[in-house]
């Protein structure tokens, strides 16, 4: 409970200071140079954009509680942000989760094989990868990607397309999911190399408990404790990545959308991507807390008895 | 009791461990020979790195990947579930076949730290069921009754509320007493305990060794005691051996090493073992530092280490040297034509007093 009012707190917050940013921010979104003084004039009353600053915050505070983000000024002029929004969060999210999937499952294995068969040709392959995957920015691997496997090989489309959902999603997945892949893989091996070495790793093969057992009762769960942590902040790079891949392959999503509002200095349609981006964060932070405490006991007894 | 009618259970011959490191090969252990009988409590007492822990890991099957056993048998005899005696030779059994065959089921350890001993994510009841499940595929509720039963053995109150309980929520006391019942759970006829009490605070300590000595009178079990206190040892042991560089220098009685100790190492042993009964408030320390194992050792180890050293020392390794009853000695001090050394002054006061207050209380 307290922590959603802490969220509640930390959206109005942003709410706030993205406000604020766009009054100082230079340009206005009708800069059409047909456009005379006394049209702008009145496209600014019609949008309420004449009222003083917190008046026009409050209209919006009292507007998002029924989810209302206003109108797009420019982009497809008078069409609900909430609509755009509509279409495009889910081809972000799905991206977006699939990536995440991919880089987190892949990571892990490819880290926790790498530990168990420390210094063998396994480990060093993903000691490369993970390398090669966090000094080499998304965008140069998309570019790869674009260039071998759909341009030279012709496997995949370069374009994402509606027709093709997930065909035409492979190659921005995997884009994305590069950065994940090399953390979760660089982590899950330190963590495993850890914990193998504990004294608890050591009763439990005192006990007579086989390898095997060891490994998958008593070191995957104390090694996953610690890895959930760092799944939350690769979050953020998925969502500023998402900008970049979206551009890329012309992905109809939220990060296109940003751009687009960006450039067009389309106000409503700026503040209701930062507004979700920032709402899709606090939510993965709340999930990646409450599994927390589900996996590690420390906390979730620690919790339940206060 | 007479040496034929006891039954021993393990022995110890020859062996010989070493680890490959950057540096080169480091020869831990080399022809450490030991014995333990049935129902017998031995310790094995040395300085930090004189090899006890890779002893006991071994008796246990388990192996860093950079160890090697070059020579020597660790033979285990038990009687099996048919009732036959069998005899194996760990040190030829793969670490899976141990584990499957030995590991809890026969010879079980408990660990210095009880802090980290224990699976922080898994409860105590579990890891306790979790070796009688593995090895004797019992039901749920057989290995929850007997871990109950267990918790209470080991001197747990409220063990139906401990049994579902995470480590973090016991003290170290109580985590330790948890690592001996899931030692015990399988019914074992080895505990090998390495420094079980070196990091409870000294209460604790006395209350934990009682415990382990109840346990062993009523289970009938055999115990290897590793330590580096020599204060422990008197309470517990039967039997000890002292433990240098990898090879066993000095072995004998409780009463033998302490009262008639051979060998100049025991002899540092015993002075640097604090004493309230005499007057000499400095602790002494062994000078000098333990020998490098990467090198090949000529002679007896401790010879640098060694004021009495002879010069036969520094060149030929000295074998076992019987004097007497079970006491043998791995100095060449013992030997019929060497010059007869005394141990210093100052043990010979230390050990004349503790005599002196031995026989005036009548023996324990
Ligand atoms: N995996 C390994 N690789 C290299 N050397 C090792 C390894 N394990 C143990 N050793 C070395 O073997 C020697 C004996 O170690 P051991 O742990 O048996 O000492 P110990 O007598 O138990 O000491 P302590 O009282 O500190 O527990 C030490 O010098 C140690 O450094
Ligand atoms: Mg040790």
């Amino acid at each position: 409970m307290k922590r959603i009012a802490l969220a509640v707190v930390t959206l109005f917050a942003i709410t706030f200071l993205l406000f604020l940013l766009m009054e100082f921010l230079p340009g206005s979104p009708f800069n059409d140079e047909k456009l005379n003084e006394t049209q702008k004039a009145l496209l600014f009353a019609k949008y309420g954009l004449d009222k003083p600053f917190f008046t026009r915050f409050f209209i919006y505070l009292k507007n998002l509680i029924h989810l209302d983000f206003g109108v797009s000024y420019v982009i497809t002029i008078d069409l609900p942000v909430r609509t755009m929004l509509a279409t495009r969060l889910p081809v972000t999210i799905r991206i977006g989760l699939q990536a995440m999937i991919l880089g987190v499952l892949i990571g892990l294995i490819l880290g926790i094989i790498a530990a168990l068969k420390k210094n063998s040709a396994i480990d060093t392959t993903a000691t490369v990868v993970s390398v090669l995957g966090f000094s080499v920015p998304a965008y140069v691997f998309a570019l790869l990607l674009v260039y071998f496997v759909a341009f030279r090989l012709q496997w995949l489309p370069i374009r994402y397309n509606a027709r093709q959902p997930f065909i035409s999603s492979i190659l921005p997945t995997i884009s994305l999911s590069m950065y994940i892949i090399a953390t979760m893989a660089r982590y899950a091996r330190s963590e495993m190399i850890d914990c193998l070495n504990t004294d608890y790793i050591l009763l439990a093969k005192a006990k007579g408990v086989t390898q095997p057992r060891v490994i998958r009762r008593h070191a995957l769960r104390n090694t996953l404790v610690p890895i959930i942590t760092v799944v939350a902040p690769l979050t953020v790079g998925i969502i500023t990545g998402s900008v970049v891949i979206e551009q890329i392959f012309g992905v109809p999503g939220l990060g296109q959308l940003l751009l687009l509002g960006v450039t067009n200095n389309d106000y409503n349609v700026i503040s209701a991507v930062a507004l979700v981006y920032s709402f899709l964060h606090i939510v993965i932070m709340l999930v990646v807390d409450i599994l927390y405490g589900i996996i590690d006991p420390r906390i979730r007894v620690a919790g339940g008895e206060k | 009791m007479a040496e034929e009618t006891r039954e021993r259970v393990l022995s110890i011959r020859d062996l010989d461990i070493s680890f490959d490191t950057s540096n080169g090969t480091m020869n831990a252990i080399r022809g450490v020979r030991l014995d333990l009988y049935k129902g017998e409590t031995i310790a094995i007492v040395g300085e930090s790195g004189s090899g006890k822990s890779v002893t006991a890991k071994a008796i246990m099957g388990i192996m860093a990947k950079n160890q090697h056993i070059n020579g020597g048998s660790i033979m285990y005899s038990y009687t099996d579930d048919e009732g036959r005696k069998e005899t194996l030779d760990i040190t030829k059994m793969s670490e899976d076949e141990v584990r499957k065959t030995i590991c809890g089921k026969h010879i079980a350890m408990v660990f210095q730290d009880p802090m980290t001993s224990l699976n922080p994510t898994i409860t105590i009841g579990k890891q306790i069921m979790e070796g009688m499940v593995d090895h004797y595929h019992y039901s749920k509720e057989e290995a929850r009754k007997k871990a109950i039963e267990l918790l209470d053995d080991v001197g747990i109150v409220d063990p139906e509320k401990r049994f579902g309980q995470y480590p973090h929520q016991l003290s170290g006391g109580m985590r330790q007493r948890v690592v001996i019942a899931i030692a015990l759970a399988c019914n074992p006829d080895i505990l090998i305990c390495d420094e079980p009490t070196t990091a409870l605070d000294v209460t604790i300590q006395a209350k934990i060794l009682n415990l382990i000595k109840d346990l062993q009178k009523k289970k009938d079990l055999s115990v290897i005691y590793i330590t580096h206190d020599l204060g422990v040892v008197a309470q517990v042991a039967d039997y000890v051996a002292v433990m240098y560089a990898g090879r066993i220098v000095e072995k004998g009685s409780v009463d033998e090493i302490y009262y008639d100790p051979r060998h100049p190492y025991t002899w540092g042993l015993l002075s640097s073992m604090p004493d309230l009964s005499t007057n000499t408030p400095r602790l002494f320390a062994i000078p000098g530092n333990p020998i490098n194992l990467l090198n090949q050792v000529k002679g007896d180890a401790f010879a640098a280490r060694n004021p009495y050293a002879l010069q036969l020392d520094f060149e030929k390794q000295p074998p076992m040297f019987n004097v007497g009853g079970k006491h043998r000695v791995a100095s060449w001090l013992c030997h019929p034509k060497a010059p007869k050394v005394e141990m210093p002054h100052s043990l010979r006061v230390k050990i004349d007093n503790m005599l002196k207050e031995v026989n005036a209380y009548g023996k324990q």
